[in-house]
Protein backbone atom coordinates (compact mmCIF):
# COMPACT_ATOMS: atom_id res chain seq x y z
CA UNK A 1 0.00 0.00 0.00
CA UNK A 2 1.17 3.36 -0.73
CA UNK A 3 1.82 6.26 1.72
CA UNK A 4 -0.96 8.66 3.28
CA UNK A 5 -2.06 11.28 0.98
CA UNK A 6 -2.58 15.06 2.49
CA UNK A 7 -6.06 14.37 1.56
CA UNK A 8 -6.34 11.04 3.13
CA UNK A 9 -5.62 12.83 6.65
CA UNK A 10 -7.62 15.40 6.32
CA UNK A 11 -10.23 12.98 5.57
CA UNK A 12 -9.65 10.81 8.87
CA UNK A 13 -9.19 13.99 11.11
CA UNK A 14 -12.27 15.33 10.03
CA UNK A 15 -13.98 11.53 10.44
CA UNK A 16 -12.29 11.63 14.03
CA UNK A 17 -13.27 15.22 14.71
CA UNK A 18 -10.03 16.19 15.57
CA UNK A 19 -8.62 19.89 14.93
CA UNK A 20 -5.28 19.51 13.86
CA UNK A 21 -2.37 21.78 13.23
CA UNK A 22 -0.36 21.59 9.32
CA UNK A 23 2.60 20.45 11.28
CA UNK A 24 0.46 17.75 13.31
CA UNK A 25 -1.25 16.41 9.51
CA UNK A 26 2.23 16.23 8.23
CA UNK A 27 4.10 14.18 11.19
CA UNK A 28 1.09 12.28 11.49
CA UNK A 29 0.75 11.64 7.34
CA UNK A 30 4.53 10.33 7.99
CA UNK A 31 3.97 8.15 11.64
CA UNK A 32 0.76 6.32 9.82
CA UNK A 33 2.22 5.71 6.73
CA UNK A 34 5.00 3.90 8.70
CA UNK A 35 3.23 1.95 10.72
CA UNK A 36 0.53 1.00 7.96
CA UNK A 37 3.66 -0.08 6.00
CA UNK A 38 4.73 -2.05 8.91
CA UNK A 39 1.32 -4.20 9.38
CA UNK A 40 1.19 -4.84 5.86
CA UNK A 41 2.66 -8.03 6.73
CA UNK A 42 -0.42 -9.15 7.83
CA UNK A 43 -1.60 -8.82 3.81
CA UNK A 44 1.27 -11.94 3.16
CA UNK A 45 -1.24 -14.48 5.86
CA UNK A 46 -3.94 -16.29 3.73
CA UNK A 47 -7.18 -15.61 5.91
CA UNK A 48 -9.77 -16.71 3.53
CA UNK A 49 -10.96 -19.44 5.64
CA UNK A 50 -10.11 -18.50 9.03
CA UNK A 51 -13.04 -16.45 11.08
CA UNK A 52 -12.39 -13.21 12.96
CA UNK A 53 -12.32 -13.12 16.51
CA UNK A 54 -14.14 -10.15 17.91
CA UNK A 55 -14.25 -11.40 21.30
CA UNK A 56 -12.19 -14.25 23.21
CA UNK A 57 -15.43 -14.86 25.07
CA UNK A 58 -17.64 -17.34 24.00
CA UNK A 59 -20.85 -16.30 22.05
CA UNK A 60 -23.52 -16.02 24.36
CA UNK A 61 -26.35 -13.65 25.95
CA UNK A 62 -25.86 -11.89 28.71
CA UNK A 63 -29.08 -11.25 30.16
CA UNK A 64 -30.11 -9.97 33.87
CA UNK A 65 -33.51 -8.86 35.87
CA UNK A 66 -34.82 -5.61 34.47
CA UNK A 67 -35.29 -4.09 37.37
CA UNK A 68 -35.12 -0.28 38.78
CA UNK A 69 -31.55 0.18 41.00
CA UNK A 70 -29.80 3.60 42.25
CA UNK A 71 -28.67 5.45 39.49
CA UNK A 72 -26.46 8.59 38.87
CA UNK A 73 -28.25 11.67 40.15
CA UNK A 74 -28.85 15.16 37.88
CA UNK A 75 -26.90 17.11 40.22
CA UNK A 76 -24.14 14.41 40.12
CA UNK A 77 -23.67 14.66 36.44
CA UNK A 78 -23.55 18.28 36.28
CA UNK A 79 -20.83 18.50 38.78
CA UNK A 80 -18.47 17.65 35.95
CA UNK A 81 -20.92 19.80 32.79
CA UNK A 82 -18.89 21.91 31.15
CA UNK A 83 -22.13 23.83 30.93
CA UNK A 84 -25.21 22.95 32.42
CA UNK A 85 -28.90 24.75 32.71
CA UNK A 86 -32.18 23.57 33.99
CA UNK A 87 -31.04 20.05 34.55
CA UNK A 88 -29.71 19.51 30.59
CA UNK A 89 -26.33 20.14 29.06
CA UNK A 90 -26.11 23.16 27.16
CA UNK A 91 -24.36 22.90 24.18
CA UNK A 92 -23.74 25.70 21.05
CA UNK A 93 -26.21 25.43 17.60
CA UNK A 94 -26.37 22.63 15.74
CA UNK A 95 -27.93 24.02 12.97
CA UNK A 96 -27.65 27.82 11.65
CA UNK B 1 9.76 -1.26 64.59
CA UNK B 2 12.03 0.74 61.93
CA UNK B 3 9.71 1.22 59.07
CA UNK B 4 6.37 -0.12 58.65
CA UNK B 5 6.94 0.11 54.87
CA UNK B 6 9.26 -2.55 54.65
CA UNK B 7 6.82 -5.42 56.41
CA UNK B 8 4.97 -8.11 54.11
CA UNK B 9 1.50 -7.61 53.52
CA UNK B 10 0.64 -10.51 55.47
CA UNK B 11 2.90 -9.28 58.48
CA UNK B 12 1.49 -5.90 58.15
CA UNK B 13 -2.41 -7.23 58.01
CA UNK B 14 -1.53 -9.36 61.19
CA UNK B 15 0.29 -6.39 63.31
CA UNK B 16 -2.87 -4.52 62.05
CA UNK B 17 -5.54 -7.15 63.78
CA UNK B 18 -2.77 -7.71 66.75
CA UNK B 19 -2.34 -3.90 67.52
CA UNK B 20 1.45 -3.43 66.77
CA UNK B 21 0.50 -0.22 65.09
CA UNK B 22 -2.41 1.57 64.24
CA UNK B 23 -3.49 1.99 60.67
CA UNK B 24 -2.76 5.92 60.85
CA UNK B 25 0.42 5.14 62.01
CA UNK B 26 0.89 3.17 58.67
CA UNK B 27 -0.73 5.40 56.55
CA UNK B 28 1.27 8.02 57.82
CA UNK B 29 4.62 5.87 57.12
CA UNK B 30 3.61 5.58 53.99
CA UNK B 31 2.65 9.21 53.16
CA UNK B 32 5.94 9.89 54.74
CA UNK B 33 7.79 7.77 52.52
CA UNK B 34 5.42 9.56 49.52
CA UNK B 35 6.66 12.88 50.71
CA UNK B 36 9.63 12.11 50.74
CA UNK B 37 10.39 10.37 47.65
CA UNK B 38 7.77 11.51 45.31
CA UNK B 39 9.29 14.51 43.98
CA UNK B 40 11.72 12.65 42.75
CA UNK B 41 9.71 10.19 41.21
CA UNK B 42 6.35 11.26 40.60
CA UNK B 43 4.37 7.75 41.01
CA UNK B 44 1.14 9.81 41.81
CA UNK B 45 -1.58 12.48 39.75
CA UNK B 46 -3.21 12.74 42.93
CA UNK B 47 -2.57 11.94 46.70
CA UNK B 48 -5.26 11.70 48.59
CA UNK B 49 -3.54 12.41 52.27
CA UNK B 50 -6.22 13.72 53.71
CA UNK B 51 -9.11 10.86 53.04
CA UNK B 52 -6.62 8.41 53.40
CA UNK B 53 -6.19 9.58 56.89
CA UNK B 54 -10.07 9.71 57.27
CA UNK B 55 -10.41 6.20 56.22
CA UNK B 56 -7.24 4.74 58.42
CA UNK B 57 -8.83 6.70 61.64
CA UNK B 58 -12.38 4.37 60.69
CA UNK B 59 -11.00 1.46 59.85
CA UNK B 60 -9.17 1.86 63.31
CA UNK B 61 -12.00 2.07 64.95
CA UNK B 62 -13.35 -1.76 63.52
CA UNK B 63 -9.96 -2.57 64.77
CA UNK B 64 -9.95 -1.96 67.86
CA UNK B 65 -12.66 -3.66 69.86
CA UNK B 66 -10.83 -7.24 67.89
CA UNK B 67 -7.38 -5.88 69.78
CA UNK B 68 -9.40 -5.72 73.13
CA UNK B 69 -10.10 -9.66 72.50
CA UNK B 70 -13.40 -9.59 70.50
CA UNK B 71 -12.82 -11.11 67.99
CA UNK B 72 -15.15 -9.85 65.29
CA UNK B 73 -14.52 -10.80 61.27
CA UNK B 74 -13.47 -8.14 60.13
CA UNK B 75 -12.78 -7.34 55.89
CA UNK B 76 -9.65 -8.75 55.07
CA UNK B 77 -7.82 -5.64 54.42
CA UNK B 78 -8.98 -3.74 57.06
CA UNK B 79 -6.52 -0.79 57.37
CA UNK B 80 -4.27 -1.43 54.61
CA UNK B 81 -3.20 1.31 52.61
CA UNK B 82 -3.20 0.81 48.12
CA UNK B 83 -2.67 2.87 45.13
CA UNK B 84 -5.09 3.07 42.30
CA UNK B 85 -3.72 3.44 38.54
CA UNK B 86 -5.81 6.88 37.61
CA UNK B 87 -7.74 5.45 35.26
CA UNK B 88 -10.05 3.96 37.18
CA UNK B 89 -12.53 5.92 38.61
CA UNK B 90 -12.84 6.68 42.65
CA UNK B 91 -15.60 8.32 44.04
CA UNK B 92 -14.73 12.41 44.55
CA UNK B 93 -10.82 12.06 44.01
CA UNK B 94 -10.10 13.12 40.30
CA UNK B 95 -9.19 11.01 37.44
CA UNK B 96 -7.61 12.19 34.91
CA UNK B 97 -6.85 8.88 32.93
CA UNK B 98 -3.38 10.82 32.80
CA UNK B 99 -4.83 13.51 29.85
CA UNK B 100 -5.65 17.42 29.98
CA UNK B 101 -9.32 15.71 28.95
CA UNK B 102 -10.51 14.52 31.99
CA UNK B 103 -8.35 17.60 34.31
CA UNK B 104 -11.05 18.11 36.01
CA UNK B 105 -12.91 15.64 36.11
CA UNK B 106 -14.42 13.84 39.48
CA UNK B 107 -16.59 10.57 39.02
CA UNK B 108 -19.61 10.70 41.01
CA UNK B 109 -18.77 6.55 41.40
CA UNK B 110 -16.46 3.92 42.08
CA UNK B 111 -15.48 1.42 39.65
CA UNK B 112 -16.11 -1.65 40.88
CA UNK B 113 -12.77 -3.05 41.38
CA UNK B 114 -12.54 -0.22 43.95
CA UNK B 115 -15.43 -0.99 45.28
CA UNK B 116 -14.45 -4.59 46.63
CA UNK B 117 -11.11 -3.11 47.56
CA UNK B 118 -13.11 -0.34 49.91
CA UNK B 119 -15.99 -2.76 51.01
CA UNK B 120 -12.42 -4.82 52.09
CA UNK B 121 -11.50 -2.05 54.07
CA UNK B 122 -8.93 -0.37 52.43
CA UNK B 123 -7.38 2.94 52.44
CA UNK B 124 -6.67 4.96 49.01
CA UNK B 125 -3.12 6.70 49.30
CA UNK B 126 -3.76 8.13 45.62
CA UNK B 127 -4.07 8.09 41.81
CA UNK B 128 -1.27 6.87 39.87
CA UNK B 129 0.56 7.89 37.15
CA UNK B 130 -0.27 6.24 33.59
CA UNK B 131 0.48 6.90 29.87
CA UNK B 132 -2.93 9.19 28.62
CA UNK B 133 -5.79 7.04 28.35
CA UNK B 134 -3.21 4.27 28.91
CA UNK B 135 -2.21 4.09 25.83
CA UNK B 136 1.74 3.60 26.18
CA UNK B 137 4.58 1.92 27.27
CA UNK B 138 6.68 4.28 29.37
CA UNK B 139 4.47 7.13 31.28
CA UNK B 140 6.06 9.47 28.66
CA UNK B 141 2.60 9.92 27.11
CA UNK B 142 1.41 11.08 30.56
CA UNK B 143 0.10 14.95 30.39
CA UNK B 144 1.22 15.05 34.56
CA UNK B 145 5.32 14.77 32.98
CA UNK B 146 6.74 11.06 33.22
CA UNK B 147 7.22 8.84 36.30
CA UNK B 148 10.88 8.04 37.33
CA UNK B 149 11.81 4.30 37.79
CA UNK B 150 13.34 3.84 41.21
CA UNK B 151 16.07 1.49 40.57
CA UNK B 152 17.26 4.42 37.96
CA UNK B 153 15.73 8.35 37.74
CA UNK B 154 16.98 8.18 34.35
CA UNK B 155 14.97 5.23 32.88
CA UNK B 156 11.00 4.80 32.61
CA UNK B 157 8.99 2.33 35.09
CA UNK B 158 7.42 1.01 31.89
CA UNK B 159 4.11 1.39 31.12
CA UNK B 160 1.26 2.66 31.02
CA UNK B 161 0.89 0.97 34.86
CA UNK B 162 4.24 2.73 35.29
CA UNK B 163 3.24 5.30 38.29
CA UNK B 164 1.70 1.60 40.32
CA UNK B 165 4.93 0.17 39.46
CA UNK B 166 7.32 2.65 40.43
CA UNK B 167 5.36 3.24 43.99
CA UNK B 168 5.16 -0.76 44.91
CA UNK B 169 9.00 -0.73 43.74
CA UNK B 170 10.00 2.44 46.00
CA UNK B 171 7.56 0.91 48.81
CA UNK B 172 5.02 4.21 48.08
CA UNK B 173 2.08 1.64 48.76
CA UNK B 174 2.11 -2.13 49.36
CA UNK B 175 0.42 -2.67 46.37
CA UNK B 176 -1.22 -1.08 43.45
CA UNK B 177 -4.16 -1.53 40.84
CA UNK B 178 -3.00 -1.37 37.01
CA UNK B 179 -4.64 -2.19 34.01
CA UNK B 180 -3.18 -4.32 31.10
CA UNK B 181 -4.46 -4.15 27.58
CA UNK B 182 -1.27 -4.93 25.91
CA UNK B 183 1.05 -5.11 28.69
CA UNK B 184 0.74 -2.52 30.74
CA UNK B 185 1.01 -4.16 34.14
CA UNK B 186 3.34 -6.87 32.98
CA UNK B 187 5.97 -4.50 31.51
CA UNK B 188 5.97 -2.28 34.48
CA UNK B 189 6.13 -4.56 36.70
CA UNK B 190 9.37 -6.32 34.49
CA UNK B 191 10.79 -3.14 34.42
CA UNK B 192 10.10 -2.28 38.10
CA UNK B 193 11.43 -5.15 40.02
CA UNK B 194 7.83 -6.07 40.97
CA UNK B 195 5.31 -9.08 40.66
CA UNK B 196 2.27 -8.04 38.38
CA UNK B 197 -0.93 -10.19 37.44
CA UNK B 198 -2.68 -9.74 34.25
CA UNK B 199 -6.34 -11.87 35.01
CA UNK B 200 -8.05 -13.61 31.86
CA UNK B 201 -9.84 -11.30 30.29
CA UNK B 202 -13.60 -11.49 31.39
CA UNK B 203 -12.22 -12.20 34.99
CA UNK B 204 -12.46 -8.82 36.48
CA UNK B 205 -14.51 -6.20 36.35
CA UNK B 206 -13.71 -2.84 33.79
CA UNK B 207 -17.28 -0.72 35.58
CA UNK B 208 -15.52 2.33 36.10
CA UNK B 209 -12.27 1.66 33.78
CA UNK B 210 -12.26 4.62 31.48
CA UNK B 211 -12.07 1.95 28.48
CA UNK B 212 -9.05 1.67 25.76
CA UNK B 213 -9.22 -1.22 23.66
CA UNK B 214 -12.64 -3.24 25.05
CA UNK B 215 -11.76 -6.41 23.63
CA UNK B 216 -8.39 -6.24 25.84
CA UNK B 217 -8.77 -4.19 28.78
CA UNK B 218 -8.11 -5.97 31.66
CA UNK B 219 -7.57 -4.81 35.58
CA UNK B 220 -4.62 -6.25 37.68
CA UNK B 221 -2.93 -6.11 40.58
CA UNK B 222 0.71 -4.99 41.24
CA UNK B 223 2.71 -6.09 44.45
CA UNK B 224 5.97 -7.71 45.84
CA UNK B 225 5.49 -11.48 45.48
CA UNK B 226 3.06 -13.97 43.66
CA UNK B 227 1.38 -14.81 47.28
CA UNK B 228 0.44 -11.31 47.63
CA UNK B 229 -1.16 -10.27 44.28
CA UNK B 230 -3.12 -13.25 44.50
CA UNK B 231 -4.46 -11.75 47.78
CA UNK B 232 -6.47 -8.50 45.79
CA UNK B 233 -6.63 -10.49 42.42
CA UNK B 234 -8.82 -13.24 44.29
CA UNK B 235 -11.53 -9.98 45.88
CA UNK B 236 -11.57 -8.20 42.94
CA UNK B 237 -12.10 -10.80 40.73
CA UNK B 238 -15.22 -12.14 39.78
CA UNK B 239 -18.77 -11.51 37.80
CA UNK B 240 -20.15 -8.08 38.10
CA UNK B 241 -23.55 -7.07 36.25
CA UNK B 242 -22.37 -3.83 35.49
CA UNK B 243 -19.75 -5.41 33.25
CA UNK B 244 -21.64 -7.90 30.78
CA UNK B 245 -18.12 -9.21 29.79
CA UNK B 246 -17.49 -10.37 33.03
CA UNK B 247 -17.62 -14.68 33.42
CA UNK B 248 -20.46 -15.87 35.43
CA UNK B 249 -18.11 -18.38 36.67
CA UNK B 250 -17.49 -17.92 40.58
CA UNK B 251 -13.86 -17.63 41.91
CA UNK B 252 -13.23 -20.56 43.62
CA UNK B 253 -14.00 -20.64 47.51
CA UNK B 254 -11.34 -20.74 49.15
CA UNK B 255 -9.26 -19.45 46.71
CA UNK B 256 -6.21 -22.05 46.06
CA UNK B 257 -3.31 -21.49 48.50
CA UNK B 258 -0.45 -20.47 46.35
CA UNK B 259 1.20 -22.86 48.47
CA UNK B 260 -0.17 -25.55 47.50
CA UNK B 261 2.47 -26.94 45.37
CA UNK B 262 0.52 -30.13 44.76
CA UNK B 263 -0.55 -29.65 41.09
CA UNK B 264 2.90 -28.53 40.36
CA UNK B 265 4.46 -32.21 40.05
CA UNK B 266 2.56 -32.98 37.07
CA UNK B 267 3.00 -29.90 35.53
CA UNK B 268 4.30 -28.62 31.96
CA UNK B 269 6.27 -25.87 30.78
CA UNK B 270 6.18 -24.54 27.12
CA UNK B 271 9.48 -22.14 26.06
CA UNK B 272 8.45 -20.80 22.66
CA UNK B 273 11.16 -20.14 20.77
CA UNK B 274 9.49 -17.05 19.11
CA UNK B 275 9.60 -15.33 21.87
CA UNK B 276 13.83 -15.48 21.88
CA UNK B 277 14.40 -13.80 19.03
CA UNK B 278 17.28 -11.32 17.57
CA UNK B 279 17.40 -8.35 18.92
CA UNK B 280 16.42 -9.37 22.89
CA UNK B 281 18.86 -7.93 25.23
CA UNK B 282 21.98 -10.50 26.23
CA UNK B 283 20.97 -10.52 29.80
CA UNK B 284 17.29 -10.62 29.41
CA UNK B 285 17.48 -13.87 27.34
CA UNK B 286 20.38 -15.26 30.16
CA UNK B 287 17.58 -14.58 33.43
CA UNK B 288 14.48 -15.95 31.46
CA UNK B 289 16.24 -18.65 30.55
CA UNK B 290 18.26 -18.90 34.07
CA UNK B 291 14.99 -18.86 35.60
CA UNK B 292 13.20 -21.69 33.35
CA UNK B 293 16.28 -23.91 34.98
CA UNK B 294 15.25 -23.27 38.15
CA UNK B 295 11.37 -24.60 37.09
CA UNK B 296 13.18 -27.54 35.88
CA UNK B 297 15.94 -28.45 38.00
CA UNK B 298 14.85 -27.13 41.71
CA UNK B 299 11.26 -27.54 41.24
CA UNK B 300 11.29 -30.33 39.16
CA UNK B 301 8.60 -29.19 36.61
CA UNK B 302 9.12 -30.56 32.95
CA UNK B 303 10.14 -27.70 30.78
CA UNK B 304 9.83 -28.32 26.73
CA UNK B 305 10.15 -26.57 23.67
CA UNK B 306 6.16 -25.49 22.26
CA UNK B 307 5.58 -23.03 19.07
CA UNK B 308 3.43 -20.08 18.79
CA UNK B 309 3.83 -19.33 15.42
CA UNK B 310 2.14 -16.38 14.27
CA UNK B 311 3.51 -14.34 17.41
CA UNK B 312 5.50 -11.85 15.24
CA UNK B 313 2.14 -10.70 13.80
CA UNK B 314 0.81 -9.75 17.00
CA UNK B 315 2.17 -6.46 16.90
CA UNK B 316 0.40 -5.26 14.21
CA UNK B 317 -2.83 -7.18 14.66
CA UNK B 318 -2.70 -5.31 18.26
CA UNK B 319 -1.71 -2.04 16.59
CA UNK B 320 -4.66 -1.86 14.52
CA UNK B 321 -7.29 -3.32 16.55
CA UNK B 322 -6.51 -1.78 19.95
CA UNK B 323 -6.64 1.96 18.29
CA UNK B 324 -9.60 1.26 15.94
CA UNK B 325 -11.17 0.14 19.57
CA UNK B 326 -9.79 3.33 20.92
CA UNK B 327 -11.04 5.34 18.24
CA UNK B 328 -14.53 4.51 19.37
CA UNK B 329 -13.86 4.56 22.99
CA UNK B 330 -12.72 8.13 22.95
CA UNK B 331 -15.47 9.37 20.62
CA UNK B 332 -16.91 9.98 23.66
CA UNK B 333 -14.75 12.78 24.85
CA UNK B 334 -16.19 15.56 23.12
CA UNK B 335 -16.82 18.39 25.80
CA UNK B 336 -20.39 17.99 26.32
CA UNK B 337 -20.66 15.84 29.40
CA UNK B 338 -17.20 16.18 31.44
CA UNK B 339 -14.08 17.67 30.53
CA UNK B 340 -13.13 21.02 29.27
CA UNK B 341 -14.96 22.51 26.01
CA UNK B 342 -13.03 24.63 23.81
CA UNK B 343 -15.75 28.48 22.98
CA UNK B 344 -16.74 27.86 19.46
CA UNK B 345 -19.58 28.83 17.39
CA UNK B 346 -21.22 25.32 16.39
CA UNK B 347 -21.25 22.25 17.67
CA UNK B 348 -19.13 20.66 15.11
CA UNK B 349 -16.06 22.92 16.06
CA UNK B 350 -16.53 22.04 19.53
CA UNK B 351 -16.03 19.21 18.91
CA UNK B 352 -13.06 19.02 16.74
CA UNK B 353 -11.17 22.21 18.51
CA UNK B 354 -11.85 20.39 22.10
CA UNK B 355 -10.39 17.09 21.37
CA UNK B 356 -7.70 18.75 18.76
CA UNK B 357 -6.60 20.77 21.60
CA UNK B 358 -7.45 18.67 25.05
CA UNK B 359 -5.73 15.16 23.69
CA UNK B 360 -1.93 14.73 23.58
CA UNK B 361 0.01 13.51 20.50
CA UNK B 362 0.30 9.64 21.16
CA UNK B 363 -3.53 9.52 21.78
CA UNK B 364 -4.32 11.39 18.47
CA UNK B 365 -2.08 9.27 16.93
CA UNK B 366 -3.64 5.81 17.93
CA UNK B 367 -7.57 7.92 17.35
CA UNK B 368 -6.24 8.73 13.59
CA UNK B 369 -4.84 5.00 13.11
CA UNK B 370 -7.90 3.32 14.02
CA UNK B 371 -10.02 5.64 12.06
CA UNK B 372 -8.31 4.70 9.04
CA UNK B 373 -8.38 1.27 9.76
CA UNK B 374 -12.31 1.55 10.49
CA UNK B 375 -12.80 3.85 7.10
CA UNK B 376 -14.47 2.86 4.42
CA UNK B 377 -12.58 1.03 1.13
CA UNK B 378 -10.04 -0.16 4.27
CA UNK B 379 -11.89 -2.07 6.73
CA UNK B 380 -11.29 -5.45 5.35
CA UNK B 381 -7.52 -4.66 4.58
CA UNK B 382 -6.67 -3.47 7.94
CA UNK B 383 -9.73 -3.91 10.35
CA UNK B 384 -10.75 -7.04 9.24
CA UNK B 385 -7.86 -9.15 8.62
CA UNK B 386 -6.43 -8.24 11.64
CA UNK B 387 -9.77 -9.74 13.20
CA UNK B 388 -8.72 -12.82 11.68
CA UNK B 389 -5.06 -13.36 12.60
CA UNK B 390 -6.02 -12.61 15.92
CA UNK B 391 -8.28 -15.80 15.53
CA UNK B 392 -4.20 -17.74 14.04
CA UNK B 393 -3.03 -16.14 17.69
CA UNK B 394 -5.63 -17.71 19.78
CA UNK B 395 -5.36 -20.90 17.63
CA UNK B 396 -1.65 -20.92 18.69
CA UNK B 397 -2.19 -20.72 22.48
CA UNK B 398 -4.73 -23.50 22.27
CA UNK B 399 -2.48 -25.98 20.61
CA UNK B 400 -0.01 -24.78 22.90
CA UNK B 401 -1.89 -25.44 25.95
CA UNK B 402 -3.18 -28.96 24.68
CA UNK B 403 0.94 -30.07 25.32
CA UNK B 404 1.71 -27.77 28.15
CA UNK B 405 0.05 -26.05 31.62
CA UNK B 406 2.21 -23.03 30.79
CA UNK B 407 4.16 -21.14 28.78
CA UNK B 408 7.44 -19.07 30.03
CA UNK B 409 8.06 -16.36 28.17
CA UNK B 410 10.70 -12.76 28.34
CA UNK B 411 7.96 -9.90 29.04
CA UNK B 412 10.05 -7.45 27.10
CA UNK B 413 13.16 -7.50 24.64
CA UNK B 414 14.95 -4.83 27.03
CA UNK B 415 15.27 -3.92 30.60
CA UNK B 416 14.04 -0.44 31.26
CA UNK B 417 14.96 2.03 28.77
CA UNK B 418 16.31 6.24 28.94
CA UNK B 419 13.63 8.41 29.33
CA UNK B 420 13.44 10.39 25.61
CA UNK B 421 15.16 7.19 23.95
CA UNK B 422 12.61 6.15 22.01
CA UNK B 423 11.73 10.22 20.98
CA UNK B 424 9.20 10.76 18.71
CA UNK B 425 9.23 7.30 17.09
CA UNK B 426 5.85 5.54 17.63
CA UNK B 427 6.96 2.29 15.95
CA UNK B 428 10.25 1.97 17.84
CA UNK B 429 8.14 2.53 21.16
CA UNK B 430 5.16 -0.21 19.82
CA UNK B 431 8.11 -2.63 19.30
CA UNK B 432 8.31 -2.69 23.01
CA UNK B 433 5.29 -4.50 23.15
CA UNK B 434 6.23 -8.04 21.23
CA UNK B 435 5.81 -10.16 23.72
CA UNK B 436 3.22 -9.32 25.87
CA UNK B 437 0.74 -8.23 23.19
CA UNK B 438 -0.21 -12.02 22.01
CA UNK B 439 -1.38 -13.03 26.01
CA UNK B 440 -4.02 -9.80 25.81
CA UNK B 441 -5.24 -10.91 22.11
CA UNK B 442 -5.80 -14.71 23.47
CA UNK B 443 -7.55 -13.44 26.57
CA UNK B 444 -5.09 -15.90 28.36
CA UNK B 445 -3.71 -14.63 31.83
CA UNK B 446 -0.27 -13.43 32.31
CA UNK B 447 1.81 -12.97 35.49
CA UNK B 448 4.86 -11.50 35.29
CA UNK B 449 7.49 -11.58 38.15
CA UNK B 450 11.23 -10.43 38.61
CA UNK B 451 14.07 -13.18 37.67
CA UNK B 452 16.89 -11.11 37.82
CA UNK B 453 19.22 -7.80 36.92
CA UNK B 454 21.09 -6.99 33.83
CA UNK B 455 24.82 -5.71 34.30
CA UNK B 456 23.64 -2.42 34.97
CA UNK B 457 21.86 -3.56 37.99
CA UNK B 458 18.04 -3.32 36.31
CA UNK B 459 15.38 -5.73 36.97
CA UNK B 460 14.69 -8.45 34.21
CA UNK B 461 11.18 -9.95 34.65
CA UNK B 462 9.59 -13.04 32.99
CA UNK B 463 6.31 -14.05 32.42
CA UNK B 464 4.73 -17.28 32.64
CA UNK B 465 1.14 -17.62 31.03
CA UNK B 466 -2.14 -19.98 31.57
CA UNK B 467 -5.13 -21.69 29.72
CA UNK B 468 -8.13 -19.30 30.61
CA UNK B 469 -9.39 -18.87 34.62
CA UNK B 470 -5.94 -20.57 35.54
CA UNK B 471 -4.74 -18.05 37.33
CA UNK B 472 -4.30 -19.93 40.85
CA UNK B 473 -1.95 -22.04 39.22
CA UNK B 474 0.20 -19.25 37.76
CA UNK B 475 0.17 -17.70 41.56
CA UNK B 476 1.11 -20.98 42.81
CA UNK B 477 4.10 -21.90 40.19
CA UNK B 478 5.36 -18.22 40.54
CA UNK B 479 5.12 -18.83 44.86
CA UNK B 480 6.96 -21.71 44.67
CA UNK B 481 9.86 -19.89 42.37
CA UNK B 482 9.79 -17.26 44.96
CA UNK B 483 10.48 -19.48 47.86
CA UNK B 484 13.41 -20.91 46.69
CA UNK B 485 14.64 -17.29 44.61
CA UNK B 486 15.21 -14.07 46.18
CA UNK B 487 14.75 -11.66 43.04
CA UNK B 488 11.53 -10.07 44.53
CA UNK B 489 12.72 -9.19 47.65
CA UNK B 490 14.95 -7.27 46.08
CA UNK B 491 14.44 -3.28 46.64
CA UNK B 492 15.85 0.02 44.53
CA UNK B 493 18.65 2.24 46.76
CA UNK B 494 16.13 5.18 47.06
Amino acid sequence: MSDLTPQDVEHIANLARLSLTPEEKDRYRQQLSAILEYAARLQTLDTSDIPPTSSVLPPRSVLRPDEPGPCLTPGDLASNAPDWEADQFRVPPILD
Amino acid sequence: MSDLTELTLPQTLHALREGEFTSLELTRAYLARIERLEPDLHAFITLAAEQALEQARLADRRLQPNRRGAKTPLPPLTGLPVAIKDVLCVQGLPCTAGSRMLENYIPPFNATVVERLLAAGVIILGKTNTDEFAMGSSTENSAYGVTRNPWDPQRVPGGSSGGSAAAVAARLAPVALGTDTGGSVRQPASFCGVTGIKPTYGRVSRYGLIAYGSSLDVVGVLGHSAAEVAMLYRLIAGHDLRDATTLDLPVDEPFPSVSDHSSLKTLRIGVPDEYFIQGIQPAVEAAVRQAIQVFQNDLHIEVLPVSLPHTEYALPVYYLLAPAEASANLARFDGIRYGPRLPAEALWDVYCQTRGEKFGPEVKRRIMLGTYALSAGYYDAYYAQAQKVRTLIRRDFERAFEQVDLIAAPIAPTTAFRIGEHGDDPLAMYLEDVFTLPANLAGVPGLAFPVGFDPQGLPVGMQLMGRHYQEPLLFQAAHAYQQITAWHLQSPAV
